[in-house]
Formats: structure tokens, C-alpha cells, sequence
């Protein structure tokens, strides 16, 4: 049984806007019956580009049903150039979460609602991240979706490629390709923040950013290759520069290795975020 | 809330005579069956009588019996057992709708310097016996093939399978864990060697199993220790769950009659109810060569999930083989190796009763289901126009 929150739980059982609306203005549709999931989503906006109406139809599990409805309630209302900005982490956040294997779901309400933004604006369906070779034969994904994805969410193993994407979820047959697109996003990265930082002063980041990223590479790298081992760590606090974490299961019983823990933590994160962090391990 | 469980095939509730025969054995007999000491000594005894038990309803010898642990470890000790007896022999012959208890050990097997043949299934689940003769090599090891399907509830044609297994002079397993129980085996005139058997399918507890191995097979054990079961499988006894086995057994013995008319009854009246009041569903698998208490169907347009949310919060217990309750992505390997159309596996709803359901439960999930079917159609963007839409378009863009 999926952990599902309250909220996902409440727009599943009683989705908001679900229908279809009659001469709309934007009409974006994603999936198909065979990926196991769909979603219809139509807009009716005023003379101001604001959205006014907001009608969707999904095939799907309960949470590709509670993000549809969720995605209609965060739209409706705003200007489209405003709609457009929403990214399926707002989605998921939205609703409290999602499991991790569900993330998918989120992430075909923001491509319904791209694809909708598209047709709005009378492109002829703007999806860089669709083209290319597919890596992915059980659900048809191509290499630069889940490249696009990677770098998005700052994925590094194929099973949170796999809950982002589904690329990798049924054959398995490709995950040797989603590894290598997964090294290689990294490989790029690396070598990006290098030549970047040889070019002189970084820009500096707000604090917001620095705070959002420092999370995000401990729950989407850091944790992940801690809790491979055991371990685990949770981040404390953030004051400037300094990163006040904690260490968990069998780390915080090794004194020795939080000595090593510490800096490698640190050096990922200076990798990842800005050089000038400084990781530091404090009782929680 | 009133709960309607109808996932039998899933597990089963432990049976209040099993409970109460096991009961003793936790506190009063907790002798260890392998002491010196009568205390010990008694409790043995209870073994062997559960053994008889476990025998007599499959028509085996007491002495056949090996308690395991659960199907997993019957199934394992199955085939790796046949295979250690027989190292010079590297090909096994089996399905592709197998429990993943066979179905990823025989892969795990393919990727170590085994050969593997699976079967196919035709569209009512059925492999081809032609296709089976073909496939036994003169170094086929050992033929595992299930009794029947846990997805789908169709049985196999076992004993024919293993006339053919023994003509070509290869040793026939079979996973009987949905089959034991719910239809009567008489394994005295068989042609099969190895039997699988779970406890919690038959109304005794999780964490217990048997393995049948007929006299004169040779299996090299797959638990090395003490010299329990005959030195066939170490480790101390389960000695309560063993007991309740036996009664277990003992029960499906007595209540087998009541698998094929009550429980059949309820199992026919709820399917042809639900498939009169949802359009656009169908039965998954063989609808004769089945067990009496499986119905499999799909509803087209919607997904399994969101039913099995929608149905948990009438209270009704079922299962589904869409991609989104599997915990990986891939929708059920016995519906896709059937033909079903993707469309039909993703919407797929299994509902397994037991003779603890009543004729209340059935018509609980008669009035549930189908209006669950229509709320999630009406939110699906598929429906039959769009099909017929889509088709037209494909047939118009073809030509």
C-alpha cells in the first residue's frame, strides 16, 4: 500500500475540474494507454492571458489523478506566463509529497501543462527533451528526457531515474544506458562547474538558493549513498556558510568515519552547491 | 467499517481451529522435538502426526513430507535440490506465468551458466504440450511448472504435462500453492515428483510451507544443518505453524467439497453480476480449467490502482496486476504473457474469495464495484468513441 498524504488522498477522492471544456483555448495531452498513465488538460484563458478555466481527464493511478487535480488548482487563475513557470516538484510539494516511485506522475502534469502552454502560444509542441533516441522501449523515453531529468532533479541512480521518468521500469534491459546517461550528465556537470570557476568569481548565490540546494543534494545524492551503507544524515541547520548536519544509523556509531564522512560530505557539496561551505557535524 | 476480503489468493485468514490446535505449543509443549527428554520428546510426536496430516491430503506418504518455511523456500529447494543431485545436467524447462518464486530463480539460474526454456502461454493462459515436449532436452534437469495460476486461477494440465516429463525422462516440480486446498490431488497416482505447499494459503499461518519429494528422487538439501526432516532440511521445527499445518490440512480435507459448490457459487455469481453491470470488461484466463474461488478481469480505460484505492475505502480487499501497485513499473508477467492488451492489464482487478466469504460480501462488491468503474471512467480521457478515434485515424493516416 502506498504512503500516500492526506492531501494526495483528498484531491484523488474527490478530484477538482475534472472534464473537458468546449472550444478551449490550449489543449496539452501527454501519455498513452499503453505507458499506463494519460493526461488530458484543457485551458480557457481571458483576453489578459489570464487563465479563467481549467478542465482535465486522466488515465492513472491515484496520484496521476490527485496531480491533475492539484496542477488545475494551482493554475487556474494565474496568468499563463505565471502557470508556465510550475515545475513537478511544485506539484509534488503541493501535495505534501509524493512516494519517491511516484514521482512520475508529477512530472507528466508539468509536461501536460508545457504542452498545453505550447499549443496556447501556437508552437508546434516545443518538447526538446522528447526527441532523441530511445533508450527506454517497455515506455518509449529517449535519451534526453531522462538526461533532462537528471540534471532537473539531480538524480544519480537509475531507480530515481526510473520514479521520475519510468525509463528503466519494465524490461531493465536498458539500465546499462541510463547509467552511462547518468555518468555522463555528471561527467558534464563536473567539468561545467570547473571551467566555470577557473573563469573567475562564482556568482553569488542568495541565501534561498543556497539553502535550497544544499537540501537538495543531501536528500538526492548525499542520502542516497549513505543510506546504501547504513547511514544516514539529516541537515541541522544552515547559518552562512556553515552546513550543521547529523549523522545517523551506522555512521553516528563510527567515530573514525565521521572524520572522513564529514569531509567527503563536504566536498560533495562544495562540488555540487559553492566551494566556500563549510560542513560541520553538531548533536541533534 | 465492514471489511470484504476477497484477496484469498494473496493470504488467508488462519482458521480459529488451527489457532486454538496451535495454541498449546507456545507455552505448554515448547519442548525442542529433537531432545532426549519425553518433554521434548512429546512434542515430536506432534510433528509426525501433522506430517500424516499434511500427506493425507495429497494423497502422498508421511514419509515425502520436508516442513519448510514457506512456498519461497520449497520452490528454491525444489529446483536447486534436483539440479545439485544432477550437476551434469544445465537445462530447465518451465513458464513464463510462474510466482516469481520460480519465474526470478529460474532467471537468476539463466544468468548463471544455466539454460532456461520458458513456455509461452496462449491467450487463455494454457502452455502447448507440443511446445513442452519439444523443449525437454536429454539434459533437462528439472521441469517446474505451476498447478495453478495465483494471477489468474487457471490450472495447468499436470498430470498430462508430467506423462510427457516422465516419457522424456526429466523430473516434473510444481508450485501446487494456490492449487492445494481449493481442488482435490491425489499425488499416490501422479506423475509428479515435487510438490510446493503454503501454509497461509490454506488458512494456517505465514512462515511455514511443506515440500512433497516423491520416495526414490534424488535431492541434495538446500538448508545445511542439523539432521531434521531426515536430514533433508536443518533448523529446529516450527513446531506451533507445523501443527497448524496439520489442522489446516486437515480442513481443506474436509471442507474440499465446499470449494467446488459454495465457494464456485459465490465466485460465478460475482463475476457474471460485475461483468453484466461494467461494460468493456472480460475475464482473464481459462474460464473452465480454473479455481473455483479466482476471477480475474479487466476493465478497459481505467487503472488498477485507483480501483484498489477506490475499493479499499468501501473496505472490499483486492488485488490488481496494473504496473502502479507492483511497487517496479511492470504490469502483471502472466497477463502480458497471455496477449492481454496492455489497455486491459493496466485495468486489471483480482478478486479471490475463500469459504469464509458469504453471499453478503459478493453482493458487497456487486454494488461497489461497477459505480467505481464508471467514476473513474468518467475522469478518464479514454473511453469507446476515443478508441474507435483513435483506430479510424490510424486505418485514415494508413491509407
Amino acid at each position: 500500500m502506498w504512503d500516500y498524504s492526506e492531501k494526495v488522498k483528498d484531491h484523488f477522492f474527490h478530484p477538482r475540474n475534472v472534464g473537458e471544456i468546449e472550444n478551449p483555448d490550449a489543449v496539452g495531452e501527454v501519455g498513452s494507454l499503453a505507458c499506463g498513465d494519460a493526461l488530458k488538460l484543457m485551458l480557457k484563458l481571458d483576453e489578459s492571458e489570464r487563465i479563467v478555466d481549467v478542465k482535465f481527464k486522466t488515465f492513472g493511478c491515484g496520484s496521476a489523478i490527485a496531480s491533475a487535480s492539484a496542477l488545475t488548482e494551482m493554475i487556474k487563475g494565474k496568468m499563463i506566463s505565471e502557470a508556465a513557470k510550475i515545475t513537478d516538484d511544485d506539484i509534488a510539494r503541493y501535495l505534501d509529497g509524493l512516494p519517491e516511485q511516484k514521482m512520475h506522475c508529477s512530472v507528466m502534469g508539468r509536461e501536460a501543462l508545457e504542452a498545453a502552454v505550447a499549443n496556447y502560444r501556437g508552437l508546434k509542441i516545443e518538447k526538446p527533451v522528447e526527441e532523441g533516441t530511445i533508450v527506454c522501449k517497455c515506455f518509449g523515453v529517449t535519451d534526453n528526457k531522462i538526461a533532462h531529468e537528471v540534471r532537473e532533479h539531480k538524480l544519480t541512480t537509475i531507480e530515481q531515474v526510473t520514479n521520475y521518468c519510468k525509463a528503466g521500469g519494465g524490461c531493465r534491459s536498458c539500465h546499462p544506458q541510463i547509467q552511462a546517461i547518468i555518468d555522463e550528465v555528471w561527467q558534464k556537470e563536473k567539468e561545467k562547474a570547473m571551467i566555470e570557476r577557473a573563469k573567475g568569481p562564482v556568482k553569488k548565490l542568495t541565501n534561498i538558493q543556497k539553502i535550497k540546494s544544499v537540501q537538495e543534494t543531501i536528500e538526492r545524492v548525499i542520502r542516497p549513498t549513505l543510506q546504501a551503507d547504513g547511514g544516514d544524515i539529516e541537515l541541522i541547520d544552515i547559518d552562512g556558510d556553515r552546513v550543521m548536519v547529523s549523522f545517523r544509523g551506522s555512521c553516528a556509531e563510527c567515530p573514525s568515519s565521521k572524520v572522513t564522512l564529514k569531509s567527503t560530505v563536504e566536498a560533495k557539496l562544495r562540488e555540487l552547491v559553492t566551494d566556500s561551505l563549510i560542513v560541520e557535524e553538531v548533536a541533534s | 467499517m465492514r471489511v470484504v476480503y476477497a484477496d484469498n489468493n494473496a493470504t488467508t485468514m488462519v482458521a480459529p481451529e488451527v489457532v486454538e490446535a496451535m495454541s498449546p505449543y507456545f507455552m505448554e509443549y515448547y519442548g525442542n522435538p529433537s531432545s532426549m527428554h519425553s518433554f521434548g520428546g512429546q512434542v515430536a510426536k506432534k510433528i509426525d502426526t501433522a506430517r500424516v496430516q499434511v500427506a493425507d491430503i495429497l494423497g502422498a506418504d508421511p514419509a515425502e513430507i520436508i516442513f519448510t518455511s514457506c512456498g519461497t523456500e520449497s520452490d528454491n529447494a525444489a529446483i536447486w535440490g534436483v539440479l545439485r543431485a544432477n550437476p551434469h545436467k544445465r537445462h530447465i524447462v518451465t513458464s513464463r506465468v510462474e510466482h516469481p518464486a520460480v519465474y526470478n530463480l529460474c532467471k537468476y539460474l539463466a544468468q548463471n551458466n544455466y539454460h532456461v526454456t520458458e513456455l509461452g502461454v496462449d491467450s487463455s493462459g494454457m502452455i502447448s504440450l507440443t511446445e513442452l515436449a519439444d523443449a525437454i532436452r536429454e539434459d533437462t534437469a528439472i521441469v517446474s511448472i505451476m498447478y495453478a495460476n495465483n494471477e489468474t486461477g487457471v490450472i495447468f494440465p499436470i498430470e498430462e504435462i508430467g506423462s510427457i516429463v516422465k516419457q522424456k525422462g526429466s523430473i516434473l516440480h510444481t508450485d501446487a500453492v494456490q492449487a492445494v486446498g481449493k481442488i482435490p490431488l491425489n499425488l499416490a497416482r501422479s506423475t509428479i515428483d515435487l510438490l510446493t505447499l503454503s501454509g497461509h494459503k490454506l488458512h494456517a499461518p505465514k512462515g511455514i510451507g511443506a515440500l512433497f519429494v516423491r520416495k526414490g528422487t534424488a535431492v541434495t538439501p538446500f538448508i545445511i544443518g542439523g539432521h531434521q526432516e531426515g536430514n533433508r532440511r536443518g533448523g529446529t521445527e516450527n513446531v506451533p505453524s507445523i501443527v497448524g499445518l496439520g489442522k489446516a490440512c486437515e480442513l481443506a480435507k474436509k471442507y474440499m467439497a465446499e470449494e467446488q459448490t459454495y465457494v464456485k457459487q459465490l465466485r460465478d455469481k460475482l463475476e457474471n453480476e460485475i461483468l453484466k453491470r461494467a461494460p468493456d470488461a472480460r475475464v482473464n484466463g481459462h474460464k473452465e480449467h480454473r479455481l473455483p474461488n479466482t476471477t480475474n478481469l479487466s476493465f478497459e480505460f481505467v487503472e488498477g490502482e485507483a480501483i484498489l484505492l477506490l475499493l479499499n475505502e468501501k473496505g472490499i480487499c483486492a488485488s490488481s496486476g496494473s504496473a502502479c501497485t507492483s511497487g517496479s513499473l511492470e504490469p502483471s508477467h502472466v497477463l502480458r504473457a497471455m496477449g492481454v492488451p496492455f489497455t486491459a492489464v493496466h485495468g486489471s482487478v483480482r478478486l479471490s474469495l475463500s469459504r469464509y466469504n458469504t453471499m453478503e460480501d459478493v453482493n458487497h462488491i456487486i454494488e461497489h464495484l461497477p459505480p467505481i468503474i464508471r467514476k473513474l471512467r468518467e475522469i478518464s480521457p479514454y473511453g469507446r468513441e476515443s478508441i474507435a478515434k483513435e483506430q479510424t485515424a490510424r486505418i485514415s493516416a494508413g491509407a
